[in-house]
């Protein structure tokens, strides 16, 4: 693929991602703001598959240096943005009756 | 296992659309929990199918340092307590952020063309700025760095030049004109410094009080590095462009709509330096007088409704199931109770409904600003447990530094109670017109206590 064609491929995707983003989070009530918030935080957590990539593709020390921060960091995105939602979204399950107590 | 990568991107595709799937569930409080699982399950095939990319080395490191990244964001996000939660989000938005900086010094330090290697050093920027803007904000709301905006003469002009130097150095990394005899590996870590040096700049002037918009835009802006860095591959990652861009735009949306929440613009927040400067020439008239709890119990036994405005120290006081206690005693003795949630109180948006809803406090109960305003000057006893700044009537006064915020209007009600540790200032370090009206007492300790008094006191009646 040509830089050109890629460039316009681009942002087809780009302008319906955004659209999709927009459309999903515009009727969202307050009460869902910080799990929300929380939740895209995990999603954007996806730059661990491209950290794993520019690791593995990785030839000189430098760049195997600064690729395995990447992945550490990104790797700490994933899990540290899943469980926070996770623990957020836990006190919205009504279907456990009771709270589960804070230590 | 090259020849299993054909699944690649199948698999991305099916990542991306769970990642939709998920979001969409999670802006509905009946689906929201599921959502995240969706969202989960995706993020671990993706992450797997990853490791069949054609030619890929360095498997143990990969494996090594998801280990050590993925343990560490595991068993901080466990121990944490619900009340530092804000702070772990920005933690983890800047790691996220890191990440993305990290991937484009990588690229650049190879191969690119003209288009890969502007798309890498934009991300770069932009990862870079959201790193250290992140962490600087998990510092301030952790404590580990004073909350309120820290200012010096010159800032406006010393960040845009930052910020002018970190894109002057950007262009060279990607130029690399003949006539400046020098390499891309002394402009790479220019590049970087300048723009991990700019997040930290723009950073320090916002104040506590602001956090929570600019972990938002934090956010959004790590979204958008992570999607222009799935371009700085030799074959584009669309999984992390589609993604990405989703949260870019969901992150941006959720921004606005946190700083429309306090009535202040996006700038205001950035260049306002909130709450830095004191207004002058206002003596607040009136003192301050307390009350004890009996007392206080007295009036919300005998009174005709009552309106709980809970804030951040609520949260700290961890009071919300004695509030919740609270609110079952005075409903058996049928007196409504309703709380007054406005859109910031705490650290971050919906901050109290979390809290609320883990004590187990009905969603009919919650009622946001603009729904319970009207009411107050019908109410009995307003219960201020540890909110501050958004009860602050100061707001509607001008050249006060909260002027124009929208609050609740609790000083209408008939009596006001605040319950509050000392005679601290807010988050935003600003004098609280409030608890010198004559309406209003105070009760003072530790909110947990302090409610835990009002039940048996009421109890007793």
């Amino acid at each position: 693929m040509t830089d050109v064609t890629m460039l316009w491929t681009a942002v087809y995707i780009a302008m319906l991602a955004a659209f999709t983003g927009y459309v999903v989070i515009s009727r969202v009530p307050s009460i869902l703001h910080t799990p929300l918030m929380s939740g895209s935080n995990f999603i954007h957590g996806i730059v661990l598959v491209g950290a794993m990539v520019a690791l593995g593709l990785a030839t000189t020390p430098l760049e195997q240096g600064i690729g395995f921060v990447a992945v550490i960091l990104g790797a700490a995105n994933v899990t540290g943005g899943y469980v926070v939602t996770e623990r957020i979204l836990q006190m919205f399950d009504r279907s456990g009756k009771k709270p589960k107590k804070e230590v | 296992m090259a020849e299993l990568s054909w699944l690649i991107e199948p698999v991305y595709i099916v990542t991306i659309f769970f990642f939709i799937i998920g979001m969409q569930r999670m802006s509905h409080p009946l689906t929201a929990r599921s959502g995240i699982v969706w969202a989960g399950a995706a993020m671990l095939i993706a992450t797997i199918v990853t490791f069949f990319t054609p030619n890929l080395t360095n498997l143990a490191l990969i494996a090594i340092a998801i280990v050590i990244g993925g343990g560490f964001g595991y068993i901080a996000a466990k121990r944490v307590a619900m009340t530092d939660m804000p702070q772990m989000i920005a933690l983890y938005n800047g790691m996220g952020g890191g990440a993305a900086a990290g991937i484009s010094a990588v690229a650049l330090l190879g191969t690119t063309t003209a288009t890969t290697g502007s798309l890498a050093v934009v991300g770069g920027l932009i990862g870079a700025v959201s790193f250290t803007g992140s962490i600087v904000a998990f510092l301030k709301l952790q404590g580990w760095m004073r909350p309120r905006p820290i200012t010096f003469p010159g800032q406006h002009i010393v960040n845009t030049l930052v910020l002018a130097l970190a894109v002057i150095s950007g262009v060279l990394v990607i130029a690399q004109p003949s006539w400046i005899p020098l390499s891309v590996t002394m402009y790479l870590p220019l590049f970087f410094v300048l723009s991990l040096g700019f997040g930290l700049l723009m950073t320090l002037p916002i104040g506590g009080a602001d956090m929570p918009v600019v972990i938002s835009m934090y956010n959004a802006f790590t979204g958008l590095a992570v999607a222009l860095d799935g371009f700085s591959f030799a074959t584009p990652n669309y999984a992390m462009v589609v993604a990405g861009i989703i949260v870019g735009a969901a992150g941006s949306l959720l921004t606005l709509n946190m700083a429309r929440a306090m009535n202040r613009s996006l700038s205001n927040v950035f260049f306002g330096a909130f709450g830095a400067t004191e207004e002058k020439g206002v003596a607040i008239q009136g003192s301050m007088k307390s009350i004890e709890a009996d007392d206080v119990a007295v009036l919300l036994a005998y009174a005709d409704k009552v309106i709980i405005a809970p804030g951040y120290g609520m949260a700290v006081a961890q009071a919300q199931q004695k509030v919740k206690e609270l609110t079952d005693l005075l409903e058996s003795r049928n007196i409504p109770v309703k709380f007054a949630i406005h859109p910031v109180a705490g650290r971050m948006p919906g901050h109290m409904n979390v809290l609320l809803a883990e004590a187990g406090v009905a969603y009919d109960h919650l009622f946001d600003r603009d729904e319970i305003n009207p009411e107050f000057p019908s109410t009995d006893v307003v219960l201020v447990i540890g909110a501050n700044d958004v009860v602050n009537p100061a707001a509607h006064r001008q050249g006060s530094p909260l002027f124009g915020m929208p609050i609740l209007d609790v000083e209408q009600a008939k009596n006001v109670i605040v319950l509050k540790r000392g005679q601290g200032r807010g988050f935003a370090g600003i004098e609280n017109d409030l608890f010198y009206r004559d309406n209003t007492r105070m009760l003072y300790g530790d909110a947990q206590e302090s409610v835990g008094k009002l039940v048996q006191a009421i109890k007793k009646l």
